[in-house]
């Protein structure tokens, strides 16, 4: 286990590339997260998973800098992070997407998806007014990447709408484009299936799966529905009102007790 | 043609010219409150500043003469150079450009994620330091700016246009700094549009006044973009400074250039580059034809509340403005 381990369809996983330390978080007196320690490896698709308020998305908020802990550290590539702002998180390559979608709804599908470029985009602004041979290279090589998530997302046909006139399964779609247009090394995805009709869930499955196999982009993501966590997840983290009271493969969390009284809602006391 | 319509022709053109300048301080706002959503009270004395500072520094005043003499008990007032035009305007660019990281770094940056009515009210706060820190750099009284500008009407177009009327129309009188803003308020928005769409700063710039939070998950960090913002607004505000301080002298009643910019931006709407233009022409035109046309019946001056008057009908009947989308409650 120390330097990975290979899944049941074969994939390889890797070493442990972010790891959560004894985190706290507190609103007030709200608790969000007590204490909680996990890992997420190389290669790995990991789910987090808990009823509603059980602190998933403030976990995603930690990792990705929105929300600062009171207690615990975040290590990433084996050495503690200092805090970070969440743009400068998003510069080390860990994108994400939000439980309530937030694009930018006045802007094409495409110029949202080359947002998530901007992080690779090196030109200064002098450069761009004045020495037009190298910016322009370096739009085209972005647009070329931009383009081609588009095409793997199947979003071709909307390239050019802006995002507002979007329905919600496809907004959910082309955050996942923008996110994926950063190439990360980590991709943090909350709720991503959260509202859509069945289809559209199998949809968004397989892009998951796809990416995950394709790019080998690691991948961590909260989700609600248990059948879809078992059909993605190599391990889950349960969380349930701020603690974490599961960790292992699916079939692991599945026969833990105090996962199953969680979410058969069994009084707490 | 009758001499009448030619007036009106040349009413509408001046209206036209005015209009220009009104856009240009319109569009200073419409940066910031895009960006940022906050309403910049300071623009104008941001435009007063700007002027006084290029005028400081082509003159070669000693900033801060008053406070240094009482303080050290010297005499100095001048470092007895001057500075060209040019290399004046760079280095106020410059000041600007201090200025809004300053904005950023010790007001801004302590009042993220408050209520807009608080970070208005830090404008206001901003207006008056600004007003007393222009008082104590350059001091108060009035003071001439030429960088060069033509002045005054041009003959050329009034020789051109003589021929048209009868023997009593002269040609159309147009002020030659007037032509002058116009090209370079056209020019500067073209470049504003340049940089929007074509620079990864302008996209940036544009993801950050959609969404905040999801211009941070890409990667952009909002402190360097409001200092951004600011710079450009206060380049903008040097170019009014500029262009009015030319026109009427740099003093106080520069700053009050921002309250016809609030008529225009009512037109516009807060948030539309193109409706500060069109509302800034709009208001510029509709002035000048008002008091050409029924100025003598009502008493004259109608110049003074004409723009008040229109923005308030719009307020009544378009409170989006001309260009912004309809709003509808929510339910
Ligand atoms: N920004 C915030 N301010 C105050 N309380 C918050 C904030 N974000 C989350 N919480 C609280 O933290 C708890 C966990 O919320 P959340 O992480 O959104 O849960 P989940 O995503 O598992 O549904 C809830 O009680 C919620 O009200
Ligand atoms: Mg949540």
């Amino acid at each position: 286990m120390e330097d990975g381990y290979t899944t049941a369809d074969g994939r390889k996983i890797g070493a442990v590339v972010m790891e959560m330390k004894n985190i706290t978080l507190r609103f007030g007196g709200v608790v969000a997260i007590k204490d909680i320690s996990f890992d997420i490896r190389e290669g790995e698709i990991r789910a987090i998973i808990g009823p509603n308020g059980a602190g998933k998305s403030s976990m995603l908020n930690v990792i990705s800098g929105f929300y600062v802990p009171q207690e615990g550290e975040v290590w990433f590539h084996g050495a503690p992070r200092p805090q970070l702002r969440p743009y400068q998180v998003a510069q080390q390559g860990i994108a994400r997407t939000f439980q309530n979608i937030a694009l930018f709804e006045g802007m094409s599908v495409l110029d949202n998806v080359m947002t998530g470029r901007l992080t690779q985009m090196k030109s200064g602004l002098f450069a761009q007014a004045f020495w037009k041979g190298k910016a322009e290279a370096e739009e085209t090589a972005n647009r070329e990447v931009a383009e081609r998530i588009i095409d793997f997302l199947e979003i071709q046909s909307i390239r050019k709408t802006p995002v507002g006139r979007l329905p919600y399964g496809l907004k959910k779609r082309v955050e996942l484009a923008r996110a994926l247009a950063a190439e990360p090394k980590l991709l943090l995805l909350d709720e991503p299936m959260a509202g859509m009709n069945v289809e559209e869930k199998e949809d968004m499955s397989r892009f998951i799966l796809d990416v995950n196999d394709e790019f080998g982009t690691t991948i961590a993501l909260i989700e609600h529905d248990m059948g879809v966590v078992m059909d993605l997840s190599d391990r889950v983290v349960v969380m349930d009102y701020g603690k974490k009271i599961g960790d292992g493969t699916p079939e692991e969390v599945r026969s833990n007790q105090d996962v199953i009284d969680a979410y058969l809602g069994v009084s707490h006391d | 043609m009758s001499d009448q319509f030619l007036y009106a022709i040349e009413v509408t053109m001046n209206g036209l010219m005015a209009g220009v300048l009104y856009a240009l301080v319109a569009l200073g706002f419409v940066l910031i409150y895009k960006a940022s959503g906050i309403f910049n009270y300071a623009q104008g004395v941001m435009a007063l500043f700007a002027a006084m500072t290029l005028v400081g520094i082509m003159d070669g005043q000693v900033p801060f003469s008053h406070l240094i003499n009482a303080a050290f008990g010297t005499k100095v007032h001048h470092f007895g150079w001057h500075v060209p035009a040019l290399a004046a305007i760079l280095l106020t660019v410059g000041v600007m450009v201090a200025l809004a990281w300053m904005v950023q770094r010790f007001v801004m940056r302590h009042l993220v994620n408050q209520e807009p009515i608080i970070l208005f009210m830090a404008t206001i706060g901003l207006a008056y330091f600004l007003e007393g820190l222009s008082d104590l750099m350059w001091g108060s009284e009035i003071k001439k700016l030429d960088v060069g500008l033509p002045q005054g009407g041009s003959l050329w177009i009034e020789d051109m246009t003589s021929g048209l009327g009868s023997d009593n129309f002269y040609g159309f009188f147009i002020d030659n700094l007037d032509i002058v803003a116009a090209i370079v308020a056209v020019l500067l928005v073209l470049a504003l549009m340049a940089f929007s769409n074509y620079t990864k700063e302008g996209r940036a710039l544009r993801a950050v006044a959609d969404d905040h939070q999801a211009a941070l998950s890409v990667g952009i960090s909002l402190d360097f973009i409001w200092v951004l913002v600011w710079s450009v607004a206060g380049f903008v505000a040097l170019v009014a400074g500029i262009m009015w301080g030319t026109k009427s002298g740099v003093q106080f009643s520069l700053s009050l250039i921002a309250l016809k910019a609030l008529p225009v931006l009512m037109l516009g709407g807060f948030t539309s580059i193109p409706g500060a233009i069109v509302g800034g022409l709009i208001i510029g035109v509709g002035e000048k034809l008002f008091e050409f046309a029924l100025g003598p019946m009502l008493g004259g001056a109608t110049e003074n509340w004409f723009a008040y008057v229109l923005a308030l009908l719009f307020l009544v009947f378009r409170p989006q403005g001309l260009f912004g989308e309809k709003i509808i409650e929510r339910v």
